[in-house]
Formats: structure tokens, sequence, C-alpha cells
């Protein structure tokens, strides 16, 4: 018969308008700014740099290898490499950026030069909520804005931050042993050198 | 005074005519780009005698990005962000598709775990794809609303577990050379096959919803109807062909992945009309919905990533492969050469959606122009595949 179609397509319209009042399955908005779904822990937003300690100039881990700025696939990284060198968190001088911009109008949350770095310096942040109000200056992030403490990572991501850190603190051990085994000879540990990328990491 | 007072006969008027009528010219209306119905950035330009569509051309090029061109400038893994862009509904098959590619190029082995994780995220994609292109569908008929409700609260419950494993909701960039990029623990698996085993309920309400409706039927049936000849000869895949009774699918034909293990049936039309369109994505999230079962169950634990496959430095060697899988909206492939460099040589994306898209004009030709929009919908486009 003509209409029975339309009429059970009310019918189940009819069950889901009740059906949004008490079933969970039914009522998944949420009233945004008042409240909030929990964000997974894979969650991924724009990069930020990792320092450890309280200093951010001299804890941070990047060493201006500038790979990521190599494999990043839009470019919209920028490092300048410092003339001088800096003591890094296993106590060795290396670089460290002079210059570091993130262009997050440009950035596509890849993740790629999170995975391509080798000293676990540059990882993904959660922050969403980024509106600027200028349009060129607030959109590109220097390294102030961009350094956060590994306290930080480890709030927004406790299990991979704590990964992170055991196998930093391993690689630390190891470097400290072989240090100890070879004393006269100065051990020769990954330096980073330009954009080669035959540079290996652990 | 002999001043001539001007009587409305001495006013010279034009004899007023109604001019000829339309009939025999046709009207050329230009719908979109911005149109909400053209599904993205499309536009078509439509000769219209009353209101029959007597010709259409399709424009399309509104959201063209240099997709083929930036991928033979960027490092193979580097493309890989860029293929979310492509088909923006359906980011896991464009991965995988992309992922296959290279692997064949390359001739890398890729770890049992990592397949099954696939295959369990494509078809995931086919059934968030297939509901919401449902609910764009019925949107377009008039059925404002509802419908693209009901399938959108369902896809967000999907789009949540892409966001819980790869960290994004559409832009996942999950699939790496040899593997994938995470390991799914426990729990993403046991929500998986809750959401799975919930999802048939929704097909059932939805099919009651909009199947049986007396307008849809008379909206699609005899609507766009496409001959099997001009399907193959047009190069068309997917659901779209297999509404007109082609039995054509790249997992039963290439067998890519692990499908061969798995058992699930091709859903075939008869007419070849939007109906069967329609009806050919229903049945299809039924049978997704079995390979899913079937994957969940069958998930070992084990490796995800073949470690021989470098990150940095990644250089194929010399040679040309063309890697294919069954997309949500039809084949889609990708084309690459090496010349043993860090980027392909040649880059080339066989977009399903575009080359459906050609035989546009053959479907509505005498239709309505309401239909048009109908038509165009069922044929299920994304213009960032489209235009690339």
């Amino acid at each position: 018969m003509i209409g029975t179609g339309i009429l059970k397509g009310m019918a189940v319209t009819a069950r889901n308008f009740v059906g949004s009042y008490f079933d969970e399955e039914r009522l998944i908005t949420v009233q945004y700014p008042e409240e909030r779904n929990p964000l997974p822990e894979n969650y991924r937003n724009f990069p930020f740099l990792l320092y450890d300690g309280d200093d951010p100039h001299a804890g941070l881990r990047c060493v201006a290898c500038k790979i990521c700025e190599k494999e990043c696939p839009p470019q919209c990284i920028y490092i300048v490499k410092s003339d001088d060198k800096k003591p890094d968190y296993m106590g060795k001088p290396q670089f460290y950026p002079k210059v570091f911009d993130i262009d997050i109008s440009v950035c596509m949350s890849c993740q790629i030069c999170v995975e391509v770095c080798p000293f676990e310096a540059i990882k993904m942040d959660k922050d969403f909520e980024l509106s600027k109000r200028e349009r060129f200056n607030h959109l590109l992030q220097r390294k102030e804005e961009l350094s956060k403490p590994n306290e930080y990572y480890h709030s927004i991501c406790p299990t991979e931050a704590a990964d992170v850190d055991a196998k930093l603190a391993a690689a630390a051990e190891a470097a400290a042993k072989k240090k100890a085994a070879a004393a006269p000879a100065p051990a020769t540990p990954p330096a980073p050198s330009g954009s080669s990328s035959a540079s290996a990491s652990s | 005074m002999s001043a001539t007072v001007e009587t409305l006969e001495a006013i010279e008027r034009p004899p007023v005519t109604m001019g000829s009528r339309l009939e025999g010219e046709l009207l050329e209306v230009s719908m979109g780009p911005q149109h909400p119905s053209t599904h993205g950035v499309f536009r078509m330009n439509v000769a219209l005698e009353g209101e029959i569509v007597r010709k259409l051309k399709p424009v399309f090029g509104y959201l063209h990005r240099n997709h083929e061109k930036i991928g033979e400038n960027t490092s193979y893994l580097g493309s890989m962000p860029y293929t979310d862009r492509l088909d923006y509904f359906c980011s896991m098959t464009n991965n995988w598709a992309y992922a296959l590619s290279v692997e064949k190029l390359a001739g890398i082995e890729v770890p049992e775990r990592a397949q099954y994780l696939r295959i369990i995220l494509a078809e995931l994609t086919r059934l968030q794809n297939h509901a919401s292109l449902l609910g764009f569908l019925l949107n377009d008929m008039g059925a404002w609303g509802t419908p693209l409700m009901y399938a959108f609260r369902e896809r967000e419950k999907i789009l949540d577990l892409f966001e819980s494993l790869s960290g994004s909701r559409m832009m996942c960039d999950y699939m790496r050379f040899g593997g994938c990029r995470v390991d799914a623990d426990d729990a993403w698996l046991a929500r998986a096959r809750q959401i799975v085993d919930r999802f048939p309920k929704f097909l059932d309400e939805f099919e009651e919803l909009i199947l049986g409706n007396e307008i849809v039927i008379g909206r699609t049936q005899n609507v766009g109807k496409l001959s099997a000849d001009l399907a193959i000869s047009a190069g068309i895949t997917g659901p779209m062909l297999r509404a007109c009774g082609v039995n054509y699918d790249v997992r039963k034909v290439d067998g890519y992945g692990f499908y061969p293990r798995f058992k699930f049936r091709i859903p075939l039309g008869e007419h070849g009309d939007t109906y069967d369109r329609l009806m050919m994505r229903a049945l299809e999230m039924r049978e997704s919905v079995e390979i899913l079962k079937q994957a969940l169950a069958q998930i070992q634990p084990g490796p995800i990533v073949n470690p021989k496959v470098k990150i940095r430095a990644f250089r194929p060697p010399v040679g040309e492969a063309y890697g294919r899988i069954e997309a949500p909206k039809g084949e889609l492939g990708f084309y690459l050469i090496s010349d043993g460099g860090p980027n392909p040589y040649r880059y080339r994306v066989r977009p399903p959606s575009f080359i459906n898209l050609t035989v546009l004009e053959d479907l509505c030709l005498g239709h309505t122009v309401a239909d048009v929009m109908v038509i165009l919908g069922s044929v299920d486009i994304v213009m960032g595949e489209v235009d690339r």
C-alpha cells in the first residue's frame, strides 16, 4: 500500500527523537566549550619542541640537525643553526637552533617531523584552540613559543612520554658505558652534521 | 493656440510582441561551483529545454592543487599525508593504495597484523563513507538533515576509532611502507568489535527509513540509468559499475592484502539506475560488517611494521608499479615510476570518482534538473579527489 514506507520511516524518526533523550547511543553531542570529550592519547595537532629541566635554552633537545626541515612535506619548518655549541642532555657539546620557526598555517599535522627526529626533540601537541588575532606574525610560531618542558609532554601523552624517557635513559647509559670502556679515546656519538641523512639513530 | 496636443495615438509605440517562444531554444544554466548540492566546487553547464536536461557539460578544476606534481617533488613518505587530502572521507583507503603501490615498487613485505589492521580500517572507512553517502543523497532529494544526521552519528563513532588510533579524525596519515604507524591495543579492538556488532542495528533502522520510502523509490527508480556496456567502456568502477550488474571488485579480482582469506559476497544490481546504486551501498555495508567480524576475530598479536624499511632516505629501486585497491568509491590506483631517487619520477593517481563522473551527461540526459542532483549524489564524488 502506498504510504506504508513513509509511515515506517516516520516511526524510525519518532524512535530516534524519543531515544535521543534516554539512549546513550543516540545522544552523542556535547555542549562544547562547557563540556568536553576527553582527547585520545594519540591525538595530534601541531608540533612543539621539548626541553629538559627548567631552562628552555639550556635544556632544549634540538641540535639543529635540520632533518625535520628537510623531510617536512609542506616545508613549514625554518631552522638556523647556531655558531657556538652548548651541552645537550648527555653533556656533549652540540649545536642548537638559533632560529626555529614553524608556520602553523602551513603545517598539516602529519607527524613526519616527529618520526624522523633522531633526538626525540620534537613532539606533537594537543592544543587545538589556536585562534589568533593576526594573520601573519601570530601564525608563525617562534622557538620561544614552541619550547615546552618535558613535564608538559608527560601531562599530555603519559604512556608515550614514559617510553621516550626510558629510551633516552637507556641510550645515555649505553653511551656512558661505552665512554668508560674506551676511556682514553673519546667516544664518537652520532653527531648530526648538516642535512646529511646518513646519521644513525637508535 | 495651434500647439499640437500629443495624443496617445501620436506617440510611436513599438508594437508589443511576445517574441518567439523558447521552443527549440535551450536555456543554459551554470550550476555550481558554489551550489550546495554539488558536493564541493563542481560546476555543470546545463542546457535546459523547459526543465529537461538536453546537454550537460561538467567543468572540473576548481580544487586543483597540483597533487601529482607535488608528489613528484616530495619524498615517497612525504606524499603519504597528501594522499589523505585526495578523498578526505576515506583517508585510510587512500593511504593503503599509496602504500600498496610503493610496496609493490620496492618489493616490501607487510607483516600479518598490519595486513589485518589495514583491512579493518579500510572496511570501517567503507562503512562510514557509504553511510554518509546515503545521508547526502537523501539530503539532495530534500530529506533535509534527518537521514544525514543519523548517518553522521554512526560515522562519528568510526571517526572516533580513527582518532584514537591515528591521532586525527579525517587526515589519518596512518599507513607506512611495510606496515602501519601505531599499534592498536586491546581496548581499541574491543571498541571496534562493539561498534561493528551494533552497526547492523543502525543499518536495519536506516534501511527502514529510506529504502522502502515511496518518495525515495519514486525519485530514484528508472532515473539515471547506466548500461553495462557504457559503464565498462567508460572505465566506471566500484558500486556504480556493480549496480549495472557487472561483477568486478578489485578485492576479489586482485585479492590484495588478505582479502582472499575472508568470506564475503559482492552485491550486484540489475538495472543500473539510481535506486540500484543506492541499494548497492546499503548491501555493501552489510558485507563490510561481515569482513570486519571475521578480521576482528582472526587478528593476532605481532609486529606491525617491516623493520627493514627505512623511514629516512627511502629510495626504491628503478622501476614502475601500479597498485590499486577497491576504495569505497571504486578502483583507486597509484602509478609510480622510480628513477632510484628519493622522490618518484612520475606519480599518477587514478581517482575513482573522477572517472565515474565522466558519464554524468549520459546519465542525466532527458531527466529534470532536480534529478541531476540526485544522479550526481549517487555517483559519490569528492572534489578533493576529482580535481587533485
